[in-house]
């Protein structure tokens, strides 16, 4: 489904992303890990379309999209949640996905109907599969860190991706919210069928729900593989895993 | 039969979703104040109501870019002035029939809210603004420059207008009613999804363009959108004074507007149109006493920002909302 070809990426001449590679099949799960700096959000950046790549090739769905703005990618099917909370904060929870369903179904330049009247199942959908329903009219901007980051999760569902992309889904979460939300992922891919690529330092959040795990470290990838075959890897337990293994 | 059924209840939702009752009561009551008021009031303060319509207009078509979109239009007056300008020149430079004047007005202001816009949203924030001012501006100066067309920096006086909008209450009554068809129209478009849409990319164009919104074709929408109000804003001040000049383009009414936005309330509708009334009511009842009057305004928007960053409206709203959770937990 996705094929990410030794794409490189630098900033003033330093080397983000550099060499990197990886394989997402439709219906996996795929984790990205790798230390701070790493260059894990870098390579989401570039497969969304946040960025640009100096070289290299992305093919999603046996067409190039490197270098494709971020709205069309969107449009293509791959949608993505942030490491840092970024949402509409002040429209209401309710408003924050249904603008995405909106944008999904070509409905943004609708003049003359009222908005309370759109996409009203589609929204409460999402919202009572993430477990937002309760707070679907509070302003976004005063939801608690945990609910704003599961909101992150459900405005990427609101374009009905068929890859989605989540950039430390857990990061700041309180552990009852993190099990929570690794229960949702768990359901997403299960229930939705969705194809899940996501990064996260939770290291046992990402051995128990990934079916493959890239490594990354200093821009380049080390090594793509099943979680077993992962551990035992003697570059990443020098490179990374060190005594967590 | 069926599709009538359908349109008619397709209508009454439109409208118990739009307008709720709570909220429309206290405006068909000003409404209707505001009809009876000129045979009521001296003259003179029927024009400044009447002047507070149009500048509510211009800054309420201000706030749906600033407000709603969140982008630096920092000098929307031009607009105004084009507007203004194109009906003032089409009555009195050529022989075309009226309501060309008044259907070319909005058209050519959103015709270079196009062309200024499809400049500015490819820049960010300040640079967007800083170069609306420059173009802005540029059109000011040609206005100012052209004399044989524009008549330079004394302006157009003197416009002809038909006789239902000779007397100083019909035209009036002729505001007050293109002013709330605009409102109107403008209220749908807050509510839509258009308007949900370029509230969210005020609040985060950067996630807009990843759940697949192309940011600047929506902001340029509504560049487009907010320029036309502004020229039926310039197309009512003809009507009301009679006359055009450079004043109207100039980078301080820019500013002056800008202001009423910020003392009404960006992120509510009906802020802008009650930001105009204050400013203005100040500028002519403190201006009586003293010509310092923008002193007092500049002391308000002090304890303003300090005090009601969300603006008068805000605050009214915010205590309303209050009440009504807290008669709804009373309920409970």
């Amino acid at each position: 489904m996705l094929r990410v070809d030794s794409i490189k990426k630098s900033f003033d001449g330093f080397l983000a992303v550099n060499e990197a590679n990886l394989v997402v099949k439709e219906g996996e799960v795929i984790a990205v890990i790798g230390p701070n700096g790493a260059g894990k959000t870098t390579l989401f950046n570039l497969i969304a379309g946040q960025l640009k790549p100096d070289t290299g090739r992305i093919i999603f769905k046996d067409e190039d999209i490197a270098g494709v703005p971020p709205y069309e990618i969107c449009k293509k099917g791959i949608s993505r949640s942030f490491q840092v909370v970024n949402i509409f904060s002040r429209l209401t929870v309710f408003e924050n996905v249904q603008v995405a369903i909106l944008s999904h179904q070509k409905k943004t330049f609708k003049l003359f109907s009222p908005t309370k009247g759109q996409v009203i199942q589609e929204t409460s959908d999402i919202l009572n599969n993430v477990g937002l329903t309760d707070k679907a009219n509070s302003i976004s901007g005063s939801l608690s860190h945990g609910d704003q980051k599961v909101l992150e999760i459900a405005i990427a569902l609101g374009n009905r991706p068929e890859l989605l992309i989540l950039d430390e889904p857990t990061a700041g979460m309180s552990p009852e919210e993190t099990s929570f939300t690794i229960d949702l992922i768990n359901r997403l891919s299960a229930e939705l069928g969705l194809t899940i690529l996501f990064c996260e330092h939770d290291m046992e959040l990402v051995f128990s729900i990934a079916h493959k795990i890239m490594v990354m470290q200093q821009g380049r990838s080390i090594i793509q593989a099943k979680p077993d075959q992962v551990r035992d890897n003697k570059e990443v337990q020098e490179a990374y895993l060190g005594d967590l293994v | 039969m069926q599709p009538y059924r359908y349109t008619e209840r397709k209508v009454h939702a439109l409208f118990r979703n739009i307008f709720n009752l709570k909220s429309s009561g206290p405006i068909v009551a000003l409404f209707i104040i505001l009809l009876i008021l000129p045979p009521i009031i001296p003259r003179f303060y029927t024009y400044i109501i009447a002047l507070m319509f149009v500048t509510g207009l211009l800054a309420m078509s201000l706030n749906m870019v600033v407000g709603h979109g969140g982008m630096f239009q920092f000098h929307h007056a031009a607009f105004y002035g084009v507007g203004a300008y194109t009906f003032a020149l089409i009555l009195t430079k050529t022989s075309l029939p009226m309501w060309v004047g008044f259907v070319a007005g909005p058209m050519v202001a959103a015709f270079v809210g196009l062309l200024i816009g499809w400049f500015c949203v490819r820049l960010s924030r300040l640079y967007f603004g800083m170069l609306q001012i420059s173009l802005g501006s540029l059109i000011w100066a040609i206005v100012f420059r052209w004399y044989s067309l524009t008549g330079g920096d004394d302006g157009i006086h003197g416009i002809p207008m038909p006789s239902i909008l000779s007397s100083l209450t019909s035209s009036y009554y002729f505001i007050l009613i293109v002013l709330t068809i605009c409102l109107g129209g403008m209220y749908l478009i807050f509510k839509s999804p258009f308007g949900t849409t370029l509230q969210a990319i005020r609040d985060n164009p950067q996630r807009c363009e990843a759940v697949g919104v192309n940011v600047r074709r929506h902001q340029l929408a509504a560049i487009v959108i907010a320029t036309f109000f502004a020229g039926i804003a310039g197309i009512l001040f003809v009507v009301l004074e009679r006359s055009v000049f450079p004043d109207l383009l100039f980078w301080v009414l820019s500013l002056e507007i800008f202001i009423m936005c910020l003392l009404g309330g960006w992120f509510t509708f009906l802020g802008p149109m009650l930001g105009a009334a204050i400013t203005m009511a100040l500028r002519t009842f403190v201006g009586i006493y003293t010509e310092y009057w923008t002193l007092i305004l500049g002391i308000i928007l002090i304890l303003l920002i300090f005090f009601l960053p969300e603006g008068v409206m805000g605050l009214i709203t915010e205590k309303f909302k209050g009440q009504v959770t807290s008669y709804m937990q009373e309920q409970k």
